[in-house]
């Protein structure tokens, strides 16, 4: 029997990790250049008879409520833009280049994930939305960590990300991309239009403690309100404390400020944790204290009837701001509040008011592209002016891809009318009060073609 | 010094969980042996407990709400409330310590079903199997939780009896309001924590389990089925364990995931304690849970920064460096 040796040489190993190196890259070159090289583009939907979207919400974790009614939007949308159900929307929505017959003749299917709340999984979701199930463009949100998480995905892999609820001004900042777009407002739009009315409610000079969810959203919304009400009214920060998200119980943050020598509390806080974070403030009888000879008060920048809903009676007298309530009287915002309640027995909260927006907004663009290919959609888009849509006249802001619209300051209803009657609108702040210079925030949006 | 309080005060309520959870897994390893992993699951069926009852008892029927124009809306209104109006209300509003009465029960089945139909099979096997299976169950039971309830927390309310706050300093000349139910759980916790100790320490029962914990073989050569009696304790671990969940959910909105987060904590909590030890148990937990809120002080993170995320386990590092066998051990447990 011979004892047969196999050697490998050093120079014969490398030759064939070479060759075996270019024979795994060839596939991935030659896929690049079919959409990348010019006509092509990723998941063409051309030759099919339909289009699919891919609607990416939290379905678990602290932001699951707003997800769970983001995705009723989405699956509203998708009915008008296939012509089915009253329209909504599609009534005062100008311009309006829709028909009612899918996108450009195309039935809209729809393919959901569950973000749960966290960037990784986020991600996980949009790729396998992208990748396996061909859709032409995703949306969703809550948080603002999966937002620019998956908007880098969006414009590595050359698919339109149409943001749901995100807030964080990194979205359309810092972290900007060419193939993101945000329909939702701002922390720095929330501190603008909060500011005066918080300046005449509770007067000048006053000591503040905050309470922070300790991610991007948190950081961006404090250092707004911080910013916004210090310019405005001499507002002092007395702490800043940050706590994780998903805290659940927040007494341990909670008891440091009664003895802090504030005499008001912001919580920057949302979803489940602002519910908590508020209903344990009242708890620890804070609203009912006076300090500095001032009635103690919270502040919740950034509040959605949902929340109120889950924080019931604690809400109630709570100043903050919204994108958007079911109550306003507009025509965009009554066809809508009026189609949706239809369908599910309940009105929209503002995050489903900006995805049912956000889908036919791109459907809009285009139709008006006349192509599915990203790069004529992102042009159609971009300074697209718009109205009818529940904000007043809109602007999709070419620079960043921010819209910048009118902003809501509300306050909790202490007499509510109805069920869903949660929140008092104070004032209507004007989009000019709340628009800023894109420079603002340093940010490079990237290139159209990837 | 009212700040100091405060956070003293908040330190024995999370203390208190800490203590009924460290009890029960002290009780059950020092009669049975077992690293029990699926305790941190059995506070959550606990939670669980309250939330099945308040959803039995607020079974609703859909009524056209007249107060909305806009469209046809419905909301919910409970049958309790449609026959019996002002008691149904009551009724519901008083729906945790309606669950006590249900818990009791409902934990000691649970607790008996888990030891008689898994666990028992593994008291001969080595800590590494019995924490594997255990992890393993309570795995599968917060997955069954999960399907059924969803993944997301379900707020329960105290009845309004207890809601608003109590000023504790008054007497003293001091501001020091807390919220009432936060009290409760407190006392609560003291009260079962009191009479586990009184059931092991004045009942015969209490004896022989607290002899066969000493010296087991010389207790079965007695004639006495101590095997049974031990079935029982890990029924009564159960009870206590799930009890604190239950009266835990005003203050935490439970979800599947809790039993987790509190099993960690708890482990900890029996190791700085002393396995074995049931006064080491409970002590650890009222002093983790002080030190925890302490932790949190903004003038001691200004000094150290995050140290509340740690503390507990820093504390845990300390102890065992100095006294390896935590705060009250017995020679020789978990030691072969």
């Amino acid at each position: 029997m011979t004892d047969k040796k196999t050697s490998v040489s050093r120079r014969s190993f490398l030759k064939g990790s070479l060759a075996a190196g270019a024979a795994l890259s060839a596939p991935a070159f030659w896929i690049q250049g079919a959409y990348a090289g010019g006509h092509g583009f990723r998941n063409d939907p051309t030759n099919k008879a339909t289009v699919t979207l891919g609607f990416n919400v939290p379905q678990t974790g602290p932001y699951a409520d707003e997800g769970a009614d983001e995705l009723r939007a989405f699956k509203l949308a998708v009915k008008h833009l296939n012509g089915e159900g009253d329209g909504g929307m599609m009534q005062t929505m100008k311009p309006m280049n829709l028909k009612g017959n899918g996108i450009l003749g195309k039935k809209v299917e729809f393919v959901t994930g569950d973000t749960q709340t966290k960037s990784d999984a986020a991600r996980a979701s949009a790729k396998r939305m992208i990748e396996k199930d061909g859709v032409i463009m995703f949306s969703g949100g809550s948080s603002s960590g999966v937002a620019v998480a998956v908007q880098a995905l969006a414009q590595e892999m050359g698919t339109v990300f149409m943001a749901g609820l995100t807030h964080s001004n990194d979205t359309t900042g810092k972290d900007r991309r060419r193939y993101g777009f945000r329909h939702f407002f701002n922390a720095h739009m929330s501190g603008a239009a909060l500011a005066p009315v918080l300046q005449a409610e509770y007067g000048d000079e006053r000591q503040v403690y905050h309470l922070t969810a300790d991610y991007n959203w948190g950081w961006s919304q404090e250092s707004s309100i911080q910013e916004a009400t210090a310019k405005q009214a001499k507002w002092n920060t007395v702490n800043a404390v940050r706590t994780p998200l998903g805290a659940g119980d927040f007494s341990q943050y909670i008891t440091p400020v009664l003895n802090s020598g504030a005499d008001t509390l912001v919580l920057n806080h949302y979803g489940k944790d602002m519910v908590n974070s508020l209903t344990q403030a009242v708890q620890f009888g804070l609203l009912d204290k006076q300090v500095n000879g001032k009635d103690f008060t919270v502040v919740v920048p950034l509040f959605s009837r949902l929340m109120a809903q889950g924080a019931g009676e604690s809400i109630k007298g709570i100043l903050g701001s919204t994108a958007w309530n079911w109550s306003l009287k507009d025509a965009g915002s009554q066809a809508f509040v009026k189609s949706f309640g239809q369908e599910y027995g309940f009105p929209p909260s503002q995050a489903a008011h900006t995805c049912y927006c956000q889908t036919l907004l791109y459907a809009d663009a285009v139709e008006r592209a006349g192509t599915f290919d990203p790069v004529q959609v992102i042009k159609a888009l971009e300074d697209h002016e718009f109205s009818g849509m529940g904000n007043g006249d809109s602007i999709y802001r070419g620079a960043d891809h921010q819209v910048f619209k009118n902003v809501l300051v509300v306050r909790g209803n202490q007499n509510p009318s109805s069920q869903f009657d949660l929140l008092e609108v104070v004032d209507i702040v004007d989009r000019d009060k709340v628009t800023y210079s894109p420079d603002l925030y340093a940010g490079e949006l990237g290139p159209y073609k990837v | 010094m009212d700040a100091i309080l405060l956070q003293i005060l908040n330190g024995l309520d999370k203390g208190g969980a800490y203590a009924l959870i460290a009890l029960g897994l002290t009780l059950i390893f020092g009669t049975l042996g077992v690293v029990n992993f699926a305790h941190g699951a059995l506070f959550m069926l606990g939670a669980f407990c309250a939330v099945t009852v308040n959803k039995a008892i607020t079974l609703s029927a859909k009524v056209r709400d007249e107060s909305v124009t806009f469209f046809e809306a419905y909301k919910d209104v409970p049958y309790l409330e449609m026959w019996l109006g002002e008691t149904g209300s009551l009724i519901i509003n008083w729906s945790i310590p309606i669950s006590l009465l249900v818990a009791i029960p409902v934990m000691l089945g649970i607790g008996l079903a888990m030891e008689r139909g898994l666990i028992r099979h593994f008291y001969k096997r080595p800590h590494a199997d019995q924490i594997l299976v255990t992890f393993g169950l309570a795995i599968v039971l917060q997955e069954i939780i999960k399907a059924f309830y969803g993944a997301n927390p379900i707020p329960q309310t105290a009845p309004d009896f207890f809601s608003g706050t109590v000023n504790l300093g008054a007497l003293i000349g001091m501001d020091l309001t807390y919220p009432t139910w936060r009290l409760v759980y407190f006392i609560f916790s003291m009260g079962i924590i009191a009479a586990v100790f009184s059931f092991l320490q004045f009942t015969t029962f209490g004896m022989v389990v607290r002899a066969g914990m000493a010296d087991r073989e010389t207790v079965q050569l007695l004639g006495i089925n101590i095997t049974k009696r031990f079935s029982t304790v890990f029924g009564i671990a159960a009870v206590v364990s799930g009890l604190a969940g239950l009266m835990y959910t005003p203050i935490l909105p439970p979800d599947y995931h809790m039993g987790m987060d509190f099993l960690v904590l708890s482990f900890v909590v029996v190791v700085v304690g002393g396995m074995g030890s049931l006064p080491g148990a409970v002590a650890a937990g009222f002093l983790l849970g002080i030190l925890q809120s302490l932790a949190s002080m903004t003038e001691v993170k200004e000094i150290f920064p995050g140290i509340d995320q740690i503390i507990i386990y820093l504390i845990a590092m300390i102890v065992l460096l100095v006294r390896p066998r935590g705060l009250m051990g017995r020679k020789g447990v978990m030691e072969d």
